[in-house]
């Protein structure tokens, strides 16, 4: 039987709630898809566009972002300031093909080890009926 | 006193509009200046000069070649490579050559689609029961005719050739023409690779007020609104590129009250264009909740097209699945 395809999934997590609850996860043994990368961010309000888009062009399948709940993030705006961009990024990357469920935001605070678990599995699960993206072959066609 | 030496200059149009060349034409009594100080070798929009001639010159022979248009076919790839082996100095002049330009937003598609559209599905086309493509070679009663080959993607001049300078613009300013034709007479130019343009975004040269205030309950079209004509474009819903854009076109469009459409390519420290006028239109929206950003974002007709307008081809992604 082919082998099913493991997507590769870029998770930028905010340092005061996200990371640590994915800790969580990992420390209670709470079982979720080995498929994620996870950067540390100072907050979600951080994760720059660009860092987005380059994880596409650099090979990523989807790219998941997790801050603090509205409400709760460390520097007051950071996570609403995320959400503002999320249908604009989605936008974008229907304008080159890119599916809107390769790209999520999720709220995790640092006690919710078991709901990171959920948004991974969730969202890797989905990334996988995709298929993979292949960016870097993509753009080899144009340099 | 012995004159000097002219120089011998080329200029070239690949994928381009006619504008670029017009640009140069353009800059008035200048234009005598290029004249007295250089013999022109090439210019099939005004000379009537043919390619053999280009390829009957010694490598090097050209001083300066000045190319505008995008490469995006056969012939345009070969013009790039054989100017580059004529020429000392290579510029990529506008920002078809620069960026990709307009032409670049073609890589939003391909070709196949794209030749679908013009010669099979648009409503002026008569397909008399099957498309015709146009086909690189045919043979017709006379012997066979040879036509360029369209490529698969649109390219940037610096993809497929090596350039010494970038003169941006859509068309570049006659300032920056003068600017880049004295450097060039006077032999002071810059390091290679340089953009000849302001090294800091446009908005940094902007005289309009900028509040940091975030209420932009929809986006405007240039003709939806009466914008105000102190204030910040962007502040006022207009999608101004200017956060995202290279200064040095002396705001030309913010003059005119039109909004910055990102013709200068992307400011120094701009990764992707497309990327930085998304953080920045996105911050100056009020949107609380997700279907607030959603309902917002919906007034925005073409958010790709319009992020990558110039520039698609030397973006992060640089082309559509
Ligand atoms: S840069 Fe603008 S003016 Fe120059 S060829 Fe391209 S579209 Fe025309
Ligand atoms: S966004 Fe446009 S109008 Fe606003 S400061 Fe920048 S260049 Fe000026
Ligand atoms: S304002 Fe923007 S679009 Fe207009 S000329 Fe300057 S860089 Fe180009
Ligand atoms: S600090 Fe966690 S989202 Fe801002």
């Amino acid at each position: 039987m082919a082998e099913e395809f493991e997507p590769r999934i870029v998770a930028f997590l905010c340092r005061w709630c996200s990371y640590t609850g994915a800790d969580l996860a990992g420390t209670s043994r709470i079982k979720y898809p080995a498929n994620v990368v996870p950067i540390k961010v100072m907050c979600s309000g951080r994760v720059d566009p660009t860092f987005i888009l380059k994880s596409f062009a650099d090979g990523a399948d989807g790219v998941l972002v997790c801050g603090c709940h509205p409400g709760d993030c460390h520097y007051n705006e950071g996570n609403y300031n995320m959400q503002k961009r999320v249908p604009m990024i989605k936008d974008m990357l229907k304008g080159f093909g890119i599916e809107g469920e390769r790209f999520r935001l999720d709220w995790v605070s640092a006690a919710e080890g078991d709901k990171f678990a959920e948004v991974v599995t969730e969202m890797t699960d989905e990334v996988r009926k995709l298929g993979p993206l292949n960016w870097k072959e993509i753009k080899e066609a144009v340099k | 006193m012995a004159e000097k030496k002219k120089l011998n200059l080329a200029i070239y149009w690949a994928g381009a509009c006619g504008g670029c060349d017009v640009s140069i034409l353009d800059t008035d009594e200048k234009i005598l200046d290029i004249a007295a100080a250089a013999d022109i070798k090439f210019w099939p929009i005004a000379m009537d000069y043919k390619v053999s001639d280009v390829e009957a010159l010694k490598d090097n022979e050209l001083d300066v070649t000045l190319f505008n248009g995008a490469v995006r076919n056969s012939e345009q790839l070969h013009l790039a490579q054989l100017l580059r082996k004529k020429s000392k100095i290579l510029i990529s002049y506008g920002s078809c050559a620069y960026l990709g330009g307009i032409p670049g937003l073609a890589n939003f598609s391909n070709k196949e689609a794209i030749l679908e559209r013009v010669y099979k599905t648009s409503e002026s086309v008569e397909t008399n029961g099957g498309a015709v493509y146009p086909s690189p070679k045919s043979k017709v009663p006379e012997g066979e005719v040879e036509i360029p080959e369209l490529h698969d993607y649109v390219k940037a001049l610096h993809q497929v050739v090596d350039v010494d300078y970038f003169l941006p613009g859509c068309p570049p300013t006659t300032d920056l023409i003068n600017l880049a034709v004295n450097a060039i007479i006077t032999g002071k130019l810059p390091p290679k690779g340089a953009v000849i343009a302001a090294d800091k975004n446009l908005c940094d040269s902007c005289k309009r007020k900028k509040t940091e205030e975030k209420s932009v309950k929809r986006f405007y079209r240039p003709h939806e609104i009466i914008p105000d004509n102190e204030r910040c474009l962007l502040e006022q819903g207009i999608l101004c590129m200017g956060p995202a854009t290279r200064g040095g076109c002396g705001a030309r469009c913010i003059e005119a009250n039109m909004p910055c459409r990102g013709c200068f390519g992307p400011a120094p420290g701009v990764e992707d264009m497309g990327a930085k006028m998304l953080a920045a239109a996105a911050s100056v929206i009020d949107a609380r909740t997700p279907e607030e950003a959603a309902s917002i974002t919906a007034t925005l007709p073409d958010v790709a097209g319009t992020f990558y307008r110039f520039n698609l081809p030397v973006s992060l992604l640089r082309r559509a699945k």
